[in-house]
């Protein structure tokens, strides 16, 4: 057995081991279901309520992504500003650093004072809180790049864009891909507390729902399919970077063949 | 002093070729008229290179030596329009020097390969940026500049490297690959900035070589700046000494010796003699 095979089947166990003995923990101490219902009783739930969820399940997941793709063009569009500038950078810096570090629970009710209840505000919520780490992620991709690699080709006499283009942005891709799986997250919570505060719809909602009618399984139902959705999005991302910015994180698995 | 000696003895007679003399061209391919560099201004000011006078022809490759620090780099670094003079001009191919419209290769000490690209892609990066070759890269990407690229991997040894990695390549095999990607685009001039400094004298030696191949092949206009005086009596055939900072050209002579040079050459007691020459002047000014 090589040493993945062992981290991935430990890695397993350790998440089995974790459910059962919640399901032992309940049995044993006699735990009430409204309190903390048994893994085996919310996978019924999630199986029986399915047709229910599934709407609220792509709502939530059209919102994060909406949200995510509104974020990254803005984020890659400042990040280059401020990266390629170093006047740009100075002078936005302080701006910035405001805007992100406003808890982006608070704008919530902006957004909804703004465009009301539903899917605007979630989306809305889901753009702003990655866009951050996303424009600092580009900047500091950029603003790092090695001048003997653009002076490669400013001997050649390419344009500044040339350079951008050909250097510039392909260094700062392991940067952007770092950004993305931590902004793909925090998007997605995002989209699920304005969902919690302000929608008829997604899963938050439904949670919301749930927790005021004391559908209690209902609500860890809930629960498991956030962090199943939150965990196959930022797989989705690590497998991008991985394939995209291999040459950044090679292991010792290499040899010139 | 005169750095001259005469080895045909030990050459085939059919490779006999002398250094051209110097004014066949009308416009020379490098010129540089009184061109200075100072670094900052007032008190903090630095001079990096006093004003300097250079010719080269076309075809010349000429050995820029001096003690570090004098200005070696500076002269790469104006010629290739990373920097401006200070005053002066800089001429290349009777133009000033605006990299947009000069046909510049160059290789540094470091191969600063583009660490996300193959080796091919790496190379092929000139032809990209560089005019007229970049109006027809998009349509040609399979076709001829591939070939082109192949030829020149075939020539330094790297066919079967094509598609590594940089990091998949050891140092020399890296930066017979620079050479290769800073004479794809045929460029007019070649600048070399201690391309072979930081290689082991095996593989330095074997370099030598396969850069005289390259030259003596396409006859590129050469200017190399380097610090081992073997190394430019070896590719050289003019060799120009410069005075420690502020840098200034004190001797500029040539080598006499027809190429191809046999790289045993370098142990023979004239070739010796030559570098100590050089070495002794050198000694000397960097303790004037």
């Amino acid at each position: 057995m090589t040493d993945s095979q062992r981290i991935r089947l430990l890695s397993s166990s350790l998440i089995i081991g974790f459910f059962l003995t919640w399901e032992v923990l309940c049995i044993v101490l006699n735990v009430s279901d409204l309190i903390l219902p048994r893994p085996s009783e919310i996978l019924v739930t999630m199986w029986t309520r399915f047709p229910v969820l599934w709407p609220h399940i792509l709502q939530t997941l059209y919102s994060t992504l909406f949200g995510f793709s509104l974020g990254v063009m803005i984020g890659v569009t400042l990040g280059v500003i401020v990266g390629t500038s170093k006047i740009a950078y100075a002078v936005a810096y302080p701006l910035l650093v405001g805007f992100s570090s406003i808890p982006k629970v608070a704008v919530v009710p902006i957004f909804v004072l703004w465009f009301g209840s539903g899917t605007t505000p979630a989306v809305l919520t889901a753009m702003v809180i990655c866009v951050f780490p996303i424009v600092v992620n580009i900047a500091t991709g950029l603003a790092t790049t090695e001048p003997e690699l653009e002076d490669v080709l400013k001997t050649l006499g390419a344009s500044k864009s040339e350079i951008l283009w050909n250097v510039g942005l392909p260094r700062a891709m392991p940067y952007f891909f770092a950004s993305l799986k931590v902004a793909i997250t925090l998007s997605f919570v995002g989209a699920v507390l304005s969902e919690t505060v302000a929608s008829n719809m997604g899963i938050g909602n439904v949670m919301m729902t749930a927790s005021s009618n004391f559908q209690v399984s209902l609500v860890f139902a809930g629960l498991i399919i956030l962090a199943l959705m939150g965990v196959a999005l930022y797989a989705v991302f690590s497998f991008l970077e991985r394939r995209v910015t291999g040459w950044a994180t090679r292991g010792n698995d290499i040899a010139v063949t | 002093m005169s750095i001259t000696m005469n080895m045909t003895a030990t050459i085939p007679a059919s490779s006999t070729q002398q250094a051209k003399p110097a004014g066949v061209h009308p416009r020379p391919a490098l010129e540089l008229q009184d061109a200075s560099v100072v670094f900052g201004s007032g008190d903090t000011a630095v001079t990096a290179l006093s004003p300097t006078n250079l010719r080269m022809d076309r075809g010349d490759f000429l050995a820029l030596v001096g003690p570090s620090g004098c200005g070696k780099s500076t002269i790469l670094k104006l010629v290739s329009n990373l920097i401006q003079p200070s005053s002066g001009l800089v001429l290349v191919g009777g133009k000033e020097a605006k990299a947009k419209e000069l046909r510049i290769g160059m290789a540094f000490q470091n191969p600063t390969m583009l660490p996300w690209l193959t080796i091919e892609q790496n190379i092929l990066m000139p032809l990209k940026i560089v005019a007229p070759f970049k109006h027809t890269y998009r349509k040609d990407k399979k076709g001829a500049f591939r070939d082109r690229v192949h030829d020149l991997l075939g020539q330094v040894g790297l066919k079967d490297f094509a598609n590594h990695y940089p990091w998949q390549l050891s140092g020399g095999m890296l930066q017979r690959s620079n050479l290769c990607r800073a004479l794809v685009h045929e460029p007019d001039l070649l600048l070399l900035d201690e391309p072979f400094g930081a290689l082991d004298q095996f593989t330095r030696e074997e370099l030598w070589q396969i850069m005289q191949t390259l030259y003596l092949d396409r006859k590129p206009t050469v200017l190399l700046v380097t610090h081992d005086l073997r190394e430019a009596g070896y590719l050289a055939n003019r060799i120009c000494v410069m005075s420690a900072r502020p840098g200034r050209i004190i001797s500029d002579e040539p080598v006499n010796i027809p190429q191809p040079r046999d790289i045993g050459m370098i142990y023979s007691p004239e070739f010796v003699e030559m570098t100590q020459g050089l070495r002794e002047l050198i000694a000397q000014v960097r303790n004037a």
